[in-house]
């Protein structure tokens, strides 16, 4: 199959807005007669409201209405027995600190805030835990199963294999937080019309969602988001917050703004879970994987289970005959995780590529050349071919890119005065999707193409993506092409996750795109033109403004014959400090094997975006919860760290860009998801090669080198 | 709303006059500290005057000592060409601090007065004595990372964040300050306080005072000093330990010596008697080493910032070494 895409240097077809200030976020939407919405939150972690004293904040000035279970206000689906555990506003149950439990809407934003100070609540409070390791370690604390065991051979081979090493590995809770606040606009108006403008990866999911709490007809709800700054999958779900900015709409009947405080994105819309993580390895001295056991605990709320792929890539990323994993989730009296940027494999690819590393130094092998040989010819766990897979090219040009060459196997060779240099190297994969979407096209006699779909662009470039394939197809200038998006009112298109837009709702744009072209190839047939004439004259010729056509495109069965993943190798360059233990990342190779590279510009984006988010995750990302108080400590950005410019380095992305011939018709692969899968294990494996100090627990701080 | 009067003045004179009017009124300049504690309700004044027109900018040598005035910004302080020659460990420090669009609003009166960033001391859900005396200090017991290992009490163990001080007291800078009857002096290491029975007292300023200038008197510390600044990020993030250095080496000897330590103490910690070892001796790493021990007399860690025993003085010997290493 031809790569149809190679070599394009477009830019963001978005861009400009971006850096111009026109784009228009959330937030910045004006309406007529809008209130503004604060919560107030819990200070307790686990009990019950006794009592709520909401007058002094009713008296305030400016304020409209205070809401909370005392009022009830409505939402059908809530005033039902069953649903979620946690309906806000209809239940006095405290289930973690930091909990809305009132919304206060005035005619200012400060007026809100100011009101929403005076509530006052009592609790009765009960016993908690939020201390994920010990209840890991207290045999009464409840768990459940997160994932059905797997067994693969004989389990815990490793335990009799000539080489053996175990391991224990620690992640700390990370939020998304993206620059952005989370938050809503919502209008409810006569007749139960709901227009919302929401930060959300999936306008369709937000609508369906609002269409299920208040019981009205999904057509009634009008969801726009058309640009989102950052998500990480935090916007992937409605949160209780955003019912709460509905609900007060509704019951105010003016439109209502919410956005929440940066130290709230901390506690009520997710975050990656901690986890607690433990890898066996066996191998026969020459180097061959012979078991490999990977047992996890994650952590998850108490009112509310969340669970994800921890362990799966254990199951097939290495060519082992036995193979046994185990996903065990801890409830915990805190608010409930959810997906973030590689949700599960992040957090397990950290373990495993830690721990390939350290069975390469047990056996005194090259981790590169450990790796090459445990790579498998096929998927061991689906018993399929893979579609696409290019891991031993990607190897090799990263080693050759990163100066692997000058890597010593023997920690703590490369030193010049107090620092010491090391290199490593992981592997990041993440499942190829493509789900079922729509998508529309209007070709115009103006010579320009209008194209719609209800998808979201939280940042990757997926307007970009959809113009390129268009243009590449029906051979028109980008400039003439529009991409519409964020829009519940398009056809439908799944939430923005799973790194599956492109192979999704570009395969619906493609089908969209072959459509019109042979239309007017049957117009141009029909009045005696060249097969080759141009959409314009033929549009002319046939007196026709415009043509249209929509199409839905979702995978067939070629999903049963082949095991479908994109791969990342991360290659990292780290200099220690030998007495204050700082590590800086001193050079980044990552290389995508994601098929088709659609949109080269925005695609090294996401890769060097995943890097920083993986250089944060190594070194820098930690929430703080003091177990005392069940409250998060370092809820701001000045102590919950992020990378900062000094902190990066060059970054070099390449792309194999070579097209699965199975997935989908642009043989493209997702690749938000592998931009950041692995990076952590690389650099802590580069610190091991720099210094002979294995830290597996994250971030990797001075102290901990130090220590270590 | 929480409201307050903001009034604006443009003398040091009119700016006392107002601060004694109302006893819940506070200065504002930089207000890079002060807005968000206002924000987090930590603190509520009535009425902010606002000092920055007041003319004291002046960064001026004047006989042998180098005269700084409280309101100059982080920023004019660090990039003048004077303190570059003179002073060079003051610009190292305050290019250590925050980011670069703070210190361009941030003044040296408001770098000295900031408050302590322990998270316990700005969450007003917690007990804190340096925010309401008697309430208890969380942070003995809590996470406790960031926090103090010399000169704690069981009151509070919170540090100053700032940098820029620990180069001042290092430098032995003097603080002078003004009420309505007229200015005095006091010596920078005895302007910040510890904590002891009154954590919520950070300083010595009265509460009829105003900071109006540094005197720093010239040294020949500025080609072999160095400040290192331990931290979690490269940028904009407080000092797990920071070490400030000024070395006069004459003959391979160590003729003066200046050593201060950052994010240790609720005070910016000058090491004297690692400074006394040093004075007349080679600058060896030996005795560098020495020093450090030395330095970490008292020294008492609270779970969390053990590891500051020994990040401390590893970061002292690195910060001689290559303040030795200057050529």
């Amino acid at each position: 199959m031809e790569n149809r895409f190679i070599n394009d240097e477009n830019d963001r077809v978005d861009g400009v807005y971006k850096v111009t200030g026109k784009a228009k976020y959330f937030a910045e939407y004006e309406l007529p007669g809008l209130t503004y919405g604060v919560l107030v939150t819990s200070t307790v972690t686990k009990g019950k409201i006794t009592a709520l004293d909401t007058k002094a904040a009713e008296k305030a000035p400016g304020v409209i209405a205070v809401l909370s279970h005392l009022n009830k206000p409505s939402a059908p689906a809530y005033e039902q027995e069953g649903g979620p555990a946690m309906k806000i506003f209809y239940t006095d149950k405290i289930f973690f600190n930091g909990q809305p439990i009132a919304i206060v809407v005035a005619n200012t934003f400060e007026r809100a805030t100011y009101a929403a100070s005076l509530v006052k609540a009592s609790y009765a409070k009960e016993e908690f835990n939020t201390d994920f390791e010990k209840a890991i370690s207290d045999a009464k604390a409840k768990k459940l199963q997160g994932q059905p065991d797997y067994k693969r051979g004989i389990e815990n081979a490793y335990k009799t294999a000539e080489v053996q090493i175990e391991a224990k590995y620690h992640l700390p809770i990370e939020t998304h937080n993206p620059m952005e606040l989370h938050g809503i606009i919502a209008d409810w108006r006569p007749n139960n019309q709901v227009t919302v403008y929401a930060k959300t990866q999936g306008v369709k999911a937000t609508q369906g969602t609002i269409a299920n709490v208040f019981k009205i007809p999904i057509e009634n709800i009008q969801v726009n988001s058309e640009f989102v700054g950052g998500g990480f999958g935090m916007a992937l779900r409605t949160w209780p917050a955003e019912i709460a900015a509905v609900m007060a709409s509704k019951h105010i009947s003016k439109p209502v703004k919410l956005v929440i405080t940066r130290m709230q994105m901390f506690t009520m819309v997710g975050n990656r879970p901690a986890a607690v993580q433990t890898i066996g390895l066996g191998a026969s001295k020459d180097g061959k994987l012979t078991g490999i056991t990977h047992r996890a605990f994650g952590e998850t709320s108490a009112y509310e289970n969340f669970t994800e792929g921890v362990v799966n890539m254990a199951k097939f990323m290495y060519q082992c005959e036995n193979v046994n994993t185990q996903y065990t989730v801890v409830p915990l009296d805190l608010g409930v995780p959810i997906w973030m940027r590689g949700p599960g494999e992040a957090t397990g690819a950290f373990a495993l590529e830690s721990a390939i590393d350290e069975m390469a130094h047990a056996l005194d092998m090259d981790p590169l050349e450990f790796r090459i040989k445990n790579d498998p010819e096929k998927d061991q766990q689906r018993n399929k071919p893979f579609s696409d897979k290019n891991i031993k090219e990607a190897y090799r040009v990263g080693a050759q890119k990163i100066g692997w060459s000058e890597r010593k196997n023997k920690p703590g060779s490369l030193v010049d005065g107090q620092w010491k240099y090391g290199y490593g190297v992981s592997i990041g994969v993440f499942n190829a999707n493509r789900g079922r979407a729509s998508a529309k096209g209007i070709l115009k006699a103006d010579g320009t193409l209008v194209l719609q779909s209800a998808t979201s662009d939280i940042g990757p470039g997926t307007g970009t993506g959809m113009t390129l394939i268009a243009s590449k197809l029906l051979n028109i200038p980008v400039e003439n092409i529009k991409f519409e998006l964020g829009d519940s009112s398009l056809p439908p298109a799944p939430s923005q996750g799973g790194s599956a837009t492109l192979s999704t709702v570009g395969s619906a744009v493609n089908d969209v795109c072959l459509s019109l072209k042979s239309t007017i190839a049957e117009l141009a047939a029909n009045s005696n033109m060249d097969a080759t004439s141009n959409f314009v004259d033929v549009l002319k010729k046939n007196n026709l403004p415009s043509i249209e056509v929509t199409k839905q495109s979702q995978g067939g069965k070629e999903r049963d014959e082949y095991s479908m993943y994109s791969f990342s190798i991360h290659f990292v360059k780290v200099k220690v400090h030998s007495l204050t233990g700082v590590v800086k990342v001193d050079k980044i190779v990552s290389i995508g094997d994601s098929g088709t590279i659609v949109s080269p510009k925005t695609a090294r984006s996401q890769m060097v975006g995943g890097a920083v988010g993986g250089v944060g995750m190594a070194l820098h990302e930690e929430a703080v919860i003091d177990h005392r108080y069940g409250r998060y400590i370092n809820n701001n950005f000045a102590d919950y760290h992020v990378p900062v410019n000094a902190d990066i380095p060059e970054i070099e992305v390449h792309f194999i860009n070579k097209p699965d011939p199975h997935i989908n018709p642009m043989g493209a692969k997702g690749m938000g998801e592998i931009a950041l899968i692995g990076f952590s294990a690389a650099v802590a494996n580069a610190v091991f090669n720099a210094t002979g100090k294995r830290i597996r627990s994250l971030p990797i701080t001075p102290d901990k080198v130090l220590a270590g | 709303m929480i409201n307050f009067q903001y009034l604006r003045t443009t003398s040091a004179k009119s700016a006392l006059a107002l601060l004694l009017k109302d006893k819940n009124s506070k200065f504002i300049a930089g207000g890079t500290n002060l807005i968000d504690l206002m924000k987090r309700g930590v603190t509520s004044p009535e009425k902010l005057i606002d000092i920055n027109h007041v003319p004291l900018k002046q960064i001026e040598l004047v006989g042998n000592k180098i005269i700084i005035g409280a309101l100059a910004s982080n920023t004019a302080v660090a990039e003048n060409s004077l303190i570059k020659e003179k002073l060079p460990l003051l610009a190292m420090a305050l290019n250590a601090g925050a980011s670069a669009q703070l210190r361009n609003v941030a003044t040296v009166g408001g770098n000295m007065m900031q408050r302590t960033r322990c998270g316990y001391f700005y969450d007003t859900e917690m007990p804190c004595n340096k925010r309401v005396p008697g309430s208890g200090c969380a942070a003995v017991g809590g996470f406790n990372r960031m926090h103090a290992i010399f000169g704690t009490s069981d009151k509070c163990i919170a540090v100053h964040p700032s940098d820029m001080c620990v180069a001042l007291v290092a430098l032995d800078a003097v603080v002078v300050v003004a009420n309505q009857k007229g200015e005095r002096k006091i010596l920078f290491k005895d302007f910040h306080r510890l904590a002891g029975d009154t954590p919520q007292l950070d300083n010595n300023l009265k509460t009829d005072e105003m900071i109006i200038r540094l005197e720093i008197p010239a040294n020949n510390l500025g080609k072999n000093s160095n400040y290192l600044k331990v931290r979690d990020r490269a940028s904009y993030a407080f000092a797990l330990v920071s070490v400030a250095v000024g070395l006069e080496i004459s003959n391979g000897k160590i003729s003066d010596v200046r050593l201060a330590m950052g994010g240790v103490a609720h005070k910016p910690w000058r090491l004297t008697e690692a400074e006394d070892f040093l004075k007349g001796k080679d600058a060896s790493i030996e005795n560098f080493e020495q020093a450090s021990k030395l330095a970490m007399k008292g020294a008492k860690g609270f779970g969390e910032n053990d590891f500051k025993l020994q990040m401390a003085p590893n970061t002292i010997i690195e910060a001689l070494t290559v303040a030795k290493s200057k050529a």
